[in-house]
C-alpha cells in the first residue's frame, strides 16, 4: 500500500467512501432535485416556471442592485482598516481581529432587531435628535428603505470583507514596498502599483464572501425592509414554506436556480479577474 | 494621515459594536421597550431563566453542534486524507464537491435539501422533519470545513516520518493514529471548532430543516422575534455573548505562553 506513491497515507479509497456517499447523497443529488423541480410541472417536463423569472424580474434586478451596492460599500469600508490591522504590531493585530469577529458572536437576528432599534421612527438616533432639537422636531424615517436594507447587509457581512482583505496584506513582503520606495515610487504609487494588485486574491474572497449572503438573504429585507422590499430570498422562503399561502417547489427551484447561475457566472468573472493580476503584478514573484 | 486612519478604524469599530452596546443595555431594562431605556433591572435575565422553551433549544442546540461536529470532523479528516493523496482532476473534482456548500448560497443549500427530504419522508407515513434531517443538514454544511482546514496541514506535514514508522514495522493503521493523526491534530481541532461554532449559529439551513417538534435556538429566537419582542432574547443573547468572549480571551491569553514554550 505504501510503495503505491511516496504520498499516499493508508488506504486513500476506504478514506474517501464516507465522504464520497454523503456528498453524492446530501449535496448533488439535492442540487439535482432543485434543477428538476425547476423544469417539471404537473405535466411533468416544462419550461413554464421560468416565466416566473420574468413575473420576478423587479425583484431580481433589486436583490441583485443592493447586493451590489452593498458590496462596493463593504470593500471601500474595509480596506483602510484592513491595511492598517496587517501593519499592526503582532500582538495588535491578533487583538484586533479578535475584535473584528467578535460581534459575529452575537445571535445574526438580534444584532440585526438592534439595527431596527436603533433606526425606527421612535428608535435611538430619532430620540436623540428630538432631546436635541425640542419635540416638534420632525422624525427621520431611517428605516423600510433601500437604504436600510443595505446598511443591514454592510453590517452583516463586512467583518467576511476584512479578514480576507488583511490576511493577502499580510502576505506581502514587507521588502518588496522598500524596494518600490528606494526604486523611487511615491506613497500612493506604491498602493496602487504594489500593494493593491498583490491584495487581490483578498479582495476577491472578500466580495465573493459579501455578495453571495447579500444576494440570498430574507432575513435582512423582513427586518430592515419592513416587508416591503421583497427580495429574491423571500421569494424562496414564501415559495417552500408557504408563509403567504402559496407552496409551490417548482418556481421555489427555478428561482434559486437562477440564484445559483448567477453566482456561478460572478465566480467565473471573478476568477479571470484573478488571473490577469497574477499574470500582470503579484503572483509574478 | 496615520492620526485620520486611527480616527477611521475607531469609527468603523464603533459601527460594528453599536448594536451590540444596545442589546446590551437594554437587557437590563426595567421596561418592555427596545428603545426606551426606564431603568436598571435584572427582570429579564430572572424570566430568561424561567422560560423552558429558550432553555430546552438552547439544549436541543448544543446536542446538534456537538454530534455534527465530531461526525463531520471524522468524516472530513479521512476524506481530506483521501483527497491529499489524489493527484490530478480526480483531486480537483472532489475538492469542487467539497467546495459546493461553501460557495452556494445558505438558502439554496437549505431548499435543496428540504425537497429531498420532504421526498423521502412522504414515502414513509407519519415520519416528519425533525432531530434528525436536521441532524444530517448541519452535518452536510459542517464536512466541508474541516476538510478545509486539516488539508493545509496535512500539505505541510513531512511525510518521512510516516513511511519510517512503516519501514520500523509498524502497521498502517497504528502509524497512521501515531504518525500521522498527531501532526494533523491542530487542523482536526480547529476544523472542530469551526463545525461546532458553524453548527451553534445556524438559522437559515435549520429554518427550512427542522420540524416544530425538536427545534434549535436560532429558530426558537427567530419565532420570538415574530411575537411582540422581548428583551428575554437581549438578556439570552448578552449571556452567551459573555461566555464567548471569556473562552476567547481564555484562548488569546494562553497563545504567548504556549509559542514561549517552543522558542
Amino acid at each position: 500500500m505504501s510503495k503505491s506513491s511516496s504520498v499516499s497515507i493508508g488506504n486513500q479509497k476506504t478514506n474517501l467512501v464516507p465522504f464520497s456517499a454523503w456528498m453524492v447523497v446530501f449535496v448533488l443529488v439535492p442540487i439535482a432535485l432543485v434543477v428538476w423541480f425547476a423544469f417539471t410541472g404537473v405535466d411533468g417536463f416544462t419550461f413554464s416556471n421560468l416565466k416566473w423569472i420574468y413575473v420576478y424580474k423587479s425583484t431580481l434586478w433589486l436583490s441583485v442592485k443592493l447586493a451590489f451596492i452593498a458590496t462596493v460599500i463593504s470593500l471601500v469600508l474595509a480596506y483602510p482598516i484592513a491595511y492598517s490591522m496587517s501593519r499592526a504590531s503582532e500582538k495588535v493585530q491578533r487583538n484586533a481581529t479578535l475584535f473584528i469577529m467578535l460581534p459575529m458572536w452575537m445571535n445574526f437576528l438580534v444584532r440585526t432587531y438592534a439595527w431596527m432599534t436603533i433606526l425606527e421612527d421612535t428608535g435611538l438616533i430619532n430620540s436623540v435628535l428630538k432631546a436635541i432639537f425640542g419635540a416638534d422636531f420632525q422624525s427621520l424615517s431611517l428605516i423600510n428603505n433601500h437604504g436600510s436594507v443595505v446598511l443591514g447587509m454592510v453590517y452583516n457581512y463586512l467583518p467576511y470583507m476584512i479578514l480576507p482583505i488583511y490576511t493577502a496584506l499580510t502576505k506581502i513582503d514587507g521588502s518588496l514596498l522598500e524596494a518600490a520606495r528606494d526604486l523611487g515610487a511615491r506613497g500612493h504609487q506604491v498602493l496602487a502599483r504594489v500593494i493593491l494588485p498583490m491584495s487581490v486574491p483578498g479582495i476577491i474572497s472578500g466580495i465573493t464572501m459579501v455578495f453571495i449572503p447579500s444576494i440570498s438573504t430574507f432575513i435582512i429585507s423582513k427586518i430592515l425592509g419592513g416587508g416591503k422590499d421583497y427580495l429574491v430570498g423571500d421569494l424562496i422562503e414564501d415559495y417552500f414554506l408557504g408563509n403567504s399561502g402559496v407552496v409551490n417547489y417548482n418556481i421555489g427551484a427555478a428561482l434559486s436556480l437562477v440564484i445559483m447561475i448567477l453566482i456561478l457566472i460572478a465566480t467565473f468573472l471573478m476568477n479571470h479577474f484573478d488571473k490577469d493580476a497574477k499574470t500582470n503584478g503579484g503572483g509574478v514573484i | 494621515m496615520k492620526t485620520l486612519l486611527k480616527i477611521y478604524n475607531f469609527l468603523i469599530v464603533a459601527f460594528l459594536y453599536l448594536p451590540i452596546f444596545v442589546i446590551l443595555i437594554f437587557s437590563f431594562n426595567s421596561g418592555t421597550s427596545r428603545a426606551k431605556f426606564e431603568g436598571f433591572s435584572l427582570q429579564w435575565y430572572q424570566e430568561l431563566f424561567a422560560d423552558e422553551l429558550i432553555l430546552r433549544s438552547l439544549y436541543y442546540s448544543v446536542i446538534i453542534a456537538v454530534l455534527s461536529a465530531v461526525i463531520a470532523t471524522v468524516i472530513g479528516t479521512m476524506a481530506a486524507v483521501g483527497i491529499n493523496s489524489l493527484r490530478g482532476w480526480k483531486k480537483s473534482a472532489f475538492l469542487s464537491v467539497n467546495n459546493i456548500p461553501v460557495v452556494n448560497p445558505e438558502i439554496v443549500t437549505a431548499i435543496s435539501m428540504m425537497i429531498l427530504f420532504v421526498f423521502v419522508l412522504s414515502y414513509f407515513n407519519g415520519m416528519e422533519m425533525g432531530f434528525g434531517t436536521l441532524l444530517i443538514a448541519h452535518i452536510t454544511f459542517n464536512i466541508p470545513y474541516v476538510v478545509l482546514s486539516v488539508l493545509p496541514k496535512l500539505r505541510g506535514m513531512d511525510q518521512n516520518i510516516y513511511h519510517a514508522a512503516l519501514d520500523l514495522g509498524c502497521p498502517p493503521a497504528k502509524a497512521f493514529l501515531k504518525v500521522v493523526i498527531p501532526q494533523i491534530m491542530p487542523g482536526i481541532i480547529s476544523g472542530l471548532i469551526m463545525a461546532f461554532t458553524l453548527s451553534l449559529d445556524d438559522f437559515v439551513i435549520s429554518y427550512f430543516n427542522s420540524g416544530a417538534s425538536f427545534q434549535t435556538l436560532p429558530i426558537t429566537i427567530y419565532s420570538m422575534t415574530k411575537k411582540p419582542y422581548s428583551l428575554k432574547l437581549n438578556a439570552l443573547s448578552t449571556l452567551l455573548f459573555a461566555v464567548v468572549l471569556v473562552l476567547m480571551l481564555a484562548v488569546n491569553i494562553k497563545k504567548p505562553k504556549n509559542k514561549k514554550a517552543k522558542s
